[in-house]
C-alpha cells in the first residue's frame, strides 16, 4: 500500500519539450518499465503550441484537457518555467487531474497564493512546488529523485528538501528500511500540501508502519506538524530539522528557509517535535537510526 | 531583495501611499540645501542603510553620532551629514562590522500625535497576505507580540481582490483609532495592500506609521523587500539595487547561479541541495567546527559552476579547510568529481579538502578521486566527513 500514487496513476508531463522535462520524463518512464513492464505509466506531455507532435515516443498535446481526454491521465508532473508555472498548475486543475506534482523552483510567492486560492474547493491535490516529487518504490516515480535509492517498505517519508530526502532514503535503505511512499513537499513558503496533510494520509495508510519527517528552519509548519503528531499520530515517528546553525534573516537556498526574528528556528521546532513524542535526530547522519529507535521504543 | 527607505517611499508615493516630504542628500551641502528646501523649523536626517535600528545605532568613527538625527538649521544638517556620510553605522542588525553610509534622507519634521505599526507579509500557513496593524509603533513588533499581543490586529486579504475598506475599518477599530483616523486608514491600508501585491513584495513594513495632529496617516518609514523569485517581471528593480549593501561573494555566487551565504567560521562547505547544505553546516558545528558558509551548487551544476564555487570559497581568507558533500541523484558523482578535479588545478586548492560522495555512480567517482594523485581526503559517510574536516584544523 501507499499514499497518493498507485497502479492506477497515469502521468502527463507539463513542459515535456524542455530539457529537464524530457530528461525526467524519460527517467520516470524507465523506472515504470523496470518495475511494471508492459504498463504505460507516463502517457504523454503538454507544451502549448507543440500539440500533435511526439518527443522521444511521448505524444505531445497543446493542453492538459486534451491530454486527459486522449490518454486518461489523472496526474500531472510540472516542469514549466517559473513565469508560466502558476498558469500551468491551474490549467491542470481545471482539466481535472487529481494529483499535480510541481518540480519547478522559483515561482513568485504571490503566484502560489493565487494558485492556492484557485485550488480551493477543487478535487485536486498539489505537491510542491520546488520539490523532488513523489515515489512509491516499485510502483511509480513522479519526480526527479534517483529511483534506486528508494527501496519498497513501510516507512512514510515526508521532506521539504531534495538531496536531504535522498540522504534519508539512503540511510533507511542501509538499515533495511524501505518506504511505502516518499513525498517532497518543497522548500517554498507557500505550497500545495503540508506536513499535516501527509501525516494524516500516512497514519491512515495500512501500508505505512512508521513515519520520518524532515523539516527545516523558517515558518511554523513543523510546529503545527508536532501538534498534529501529539494529537493524532499513533505510528512511530522520527524527525530531523535542518538549519540549526543558520543565521537569522538570511535565506538559505530555499525561499522558505529563512528565520525571521525569533520565529522559525531549528531548536524551537526540535523541542516541539520531541514534546510531541517524535524521536528527533540531532545529526543529519542519524535520521535513519532515529527512526529505528522510534520503532524500537514502541516494541 | 531589499531596498532603501527613500526608494521605498518613492515607490509608495507613486502608488498614492502618503509620505512626508523628503529629499535625498549625498553630500553635506546637499543635506543643508535639503533642509532649506523643506522650508520648516525642523527636519530629520536619516542614514540610508538596509539594516534596521538606525536611530539607536552609532557611528564607528563618531561614537556620539546617531544614525537618525533631528536638526534645526541648514548648518546643523550639514555638520551632522559631514559626520554621517562615508562613516560606518553600527546597529543591532548590522553586526559589529557595521555598514558604511553613502546616502542620507532629509525629511520634514511632523506634528505627530501617535506612532503606529503596519506590516504586510504572506502568511505561509494560510497561503494569504496578511496585514499586521498595531497601536504600538516605533518599537520592535516581535516584542509587542510577546508582551501585549492584544495590541496587534491581523487581517488576511485576497491577493486578487485586495484589502477591502471594511477590512481597513476592522483593523482601525481593533487598535482603537478615532473616526477621523479610521477614515484615513480606509484609504491608506487598501493602497499599501495593493502596493504589496502589485510590486511582488515579500515584506512591506512601516514602523512607525504616524498619525498626525490632524488625524492623517503618513508612512514615516518604509522597509520594503521584494520577492527574489518575482524580479523577472519588474525590470526596473535592477536600478534600485545597492550592491554596497550586499556581500560581494554572495553577489558573485548569484551571478553564477549558486546559492551562497557567508558565515563566520573557517570550514568552507560545497554541497548539492539546500537542505543537505544546511545539514552539512549543522554537522560541522555538531563535531566542534565552525562553517564558513552555506553553499548550494544546485541539482545540475556543471564544471564552470563548481569551479566558480571553489573560487568563491577560497577567496574567503578565513577558510582553512573545505568539505565537499555531494549526494548524487540526477547529478552523477563522477560528473562532480570531474568538475572538482578540474577546479583543483584551475583554482589551486591549498587547504585540506575532505570529500564525501554518495549516490549515482559513486564507485566510479571514488576511483577517479583515488587515481587523481591529488591530496584529497576521502570520507565514507557524513559523520566521518565532519570528523575528518574538523581534525585537519588540529583543534
Amino acid at each position: 500500500m501507499s499514499i497518493l500514487v498507485d497502479r492506477q496513476t497515469r502521468i502527463v508531463t507539463q513542459g515535456i519539450t524542455g530539457k529537464a522535462g524530457l530528461f525526467h520524463s524519460q527517467q520516470c518512464r524507465a523506472y515504470a518499465q523496470e518495475h511494471r513492464p508492459g504498463e504505460d505509466v507516463l502517457v504523454g506531455g503538454v507544451t502549448p503550441g507543440k500539440g500533435s507532435t511526439t518527443v522521444d515516443g511521448f505524444p505531445v498535446f497543446d493542453s492538459v484537457h486534451q491530454a486527459v481526454a486522449e490518454t486518461g491521465a489523472n496526474c500531472s508532473l510540472v516542469f514549466v518555467p517559473p513565469p508560466f508555472c502558476a498558469d500551468a498548475i491551474m490549467e491542470a486543475a481545471d482539466a481535472g487531474v487529481s494529483l499535480i506534482v510541481a518540480i519547478t523552483e522559483g515561482i513568485p510567492i504571490l503566484d502560489m497564493v493565487k494558485v492556492k486560492r484557485f485550488l480551493e474547493g477543487r478535487p485536486t491535490r498539489l505537491i510542491g512546488p520546488n520539490c523532488p516529487g513523489i515515489i512509491t518504490p516499485g510502483v511509480a516515480k513522479i519526480g526527479i529523485m534517483p529511483g534506486y535509492i528508494h527501496k519498497p517498505g513501510s516507512v512514510g517519508l515526508i521532506s521539504k528538501s531534495g538531496t536531504l530526502t535522498y540522504e534519508a532514503a539512503w540511510q533507511l535503505g542501509n538499515l533495511g528500511l524501505g518506504q511505502s511512499t516518499a513525498v517532497g513537499i518543497g522548500g517554498d513558503p507557500v505550497n500545495g500540501t503540508s506536513f499535516i496533510d501527509l501525516l494524516e494520509m500516512f497514519e491512515q495508510d495500512p501500508g505505512t508502519d512508521s513515519i520520518l519527517l524532515i523539516g527545516e528552519i523558517g515558518g511554523s509548519a513543523e510546529i503545527e506538524a508536532a501538534d498534529y503528531i501529539a494529537e493524532h499520530v499513533t505510528k512511530p515517528t522520527a524527525a530531523f530539522i535542518a538549519g540549526r546553525t543558520a543565521p537569522p534573516g538570511k535565506r538559505m537556498g530555499h525561499a522558505g528557509a529563512i528565520i525571521s526574528g525569533a520565529a522559525g528556528t531549528a531548536e524551537e521546532k526540535m523541542t516541539a517535535l520531541r514534546k510531541a513524542g517524535a524521536e528527533v535526530a540531532e545529526s543529519p547522519a542519524d535520521m535513519g537510526a532515529a527512526l529505528q529507535r522510534a520503532i524500537a521504543r514502541r516494541g | 531583495m531589499k531596498i532603501h527607505e527613500y526608494q521605498g517611499k518613492q515607490l509608495f508615493a507613486a502608488a498614492g501611499v502618503p509620505i512626508p516630504q523628503g529629499v535625498v542628500a549625498r553630500t553635506p551641502q546637499e543635506a543643508a540645501d535639503a533642509f532649506t528646501s523643506l522650508n520648516g523649523a525642523i527636519a530629520v536626517v536619516k542614514s540610508q542603510i538596509h539594516a534596521g535600528g538606525r536611530g539607536k545605532g552609532r557611528f564607528k568613527e563618531h561614537p556620539e553620532q546617531s544614525g537618525v538625527v533631528l536638526v534645526k538649521s541648514a548648518d546643523d544638517a550639514r555638520s551632522h551629514a559631514q559626520r554621517m556620510l562615508k562613516s560606518t553605522l553600527v546597529t543591532k542588525q548590522t553586526g559589529d562590522a557595521g555598514q558604511q553610509v553613502h546616502t542620507l534622507y532629509v525629511e520634514q519634521g511632523l506634528d505627530i500625535k501617535h506612532e503606529l505599526y503596519l506590516g504586510i507579509v504572506v502568511d505561509r500557513e494560510q497561503g494569504l497576505p496578511v496585514v499586521i496593524f498595531s497601536s504600538e509603533g516605533g518599537m520592535d513588533i516581535e516584542e509587542v507580540a510577546e508582551k501585549t499581543p492584544e495590541k496587534i490586529a491581523r487581517e488576511h486579504f485576497d491577493a486578487a481582490l485586495g484589502l477591502q475598506p471594511f477590512q481597513a475599518r476592522k483593523l482601525a477599530r481593533a487598535i482603537g483609532l478615532n473616526a477621523a483616523a479610521t477614515r484615513s486608514a480606509e484609504s491608506f491600508l487598501p493602497k499599501i495592500a495593493k502596493f504589496f501585491v502589485d510590486q511582488d513584495c515579500s515584506m512591506a513594513e512601516i514602523n512607525p506609521l504616524v498619525l498626525t495632529g490632524d488625524d492623517r496617516l503618513l508612512a514615516l518609514d518604509a522597509k520594503v523587500t521584494f520577492d527574489d523569485n518575482a524580479l523577472f517581471r519588474h525590470k526596473g528593480y535592477d536600478a534600485l539595487r545597492d550592491l554596497a549593501e550586499e556581500d560581494p561573494s554572495e553577489v558573485r555566487a548569484q551571478a553564477a547561479g549558486l546559492s551562497y551565504v557567508k558565515l563566520d567560521g573557517n570550514i568552507g562547505c560545497l554541497v548539492n541541495g539546500a537542505g543537505l547544505a544546511m545539514s552539512t553546516m549543522d554537522l560541522i558545528k555538531l563535531h566542534g567546527g565552525e562553517p564558513a558558509n552555506f553553499l548550494d551548487v544546485g541539482g545540475g551544476a556543471n564544471v564552470e559552476q563548481v569551479t566558480e564555487a571553489f573560487r568563491i570559497l577560497l577567496a574567503d581568507a578565513s577558510v582553512k579547510a573545505v568539505l565537499v558533500n555531494i549526494f548524487g541523484g540526477i547529478m552523477k558523482c563522477d560528473t562532480i568529481v570531474e568538475a572538482l578535479l578540474a577546479a583543483y588545478d584551475t583554482v589551486g586548492i591549498k587547504v585540506p579538502l575532505v570529500v564525501r560522495l554518495e549516490g549515482t555512480n559513486v564507485e566510479l567517482a571514488r576511483e577517479m578521486l583515488a587515481k587523481s594523485g591529488k591530496k584529497i581526503i576521502a570520507a565514507t559517510d557524513l559523520t566521518d566527513a565532519a570528523k575528518k574536516v574538523v581534525a585537519t584544523l588540529g583543534a
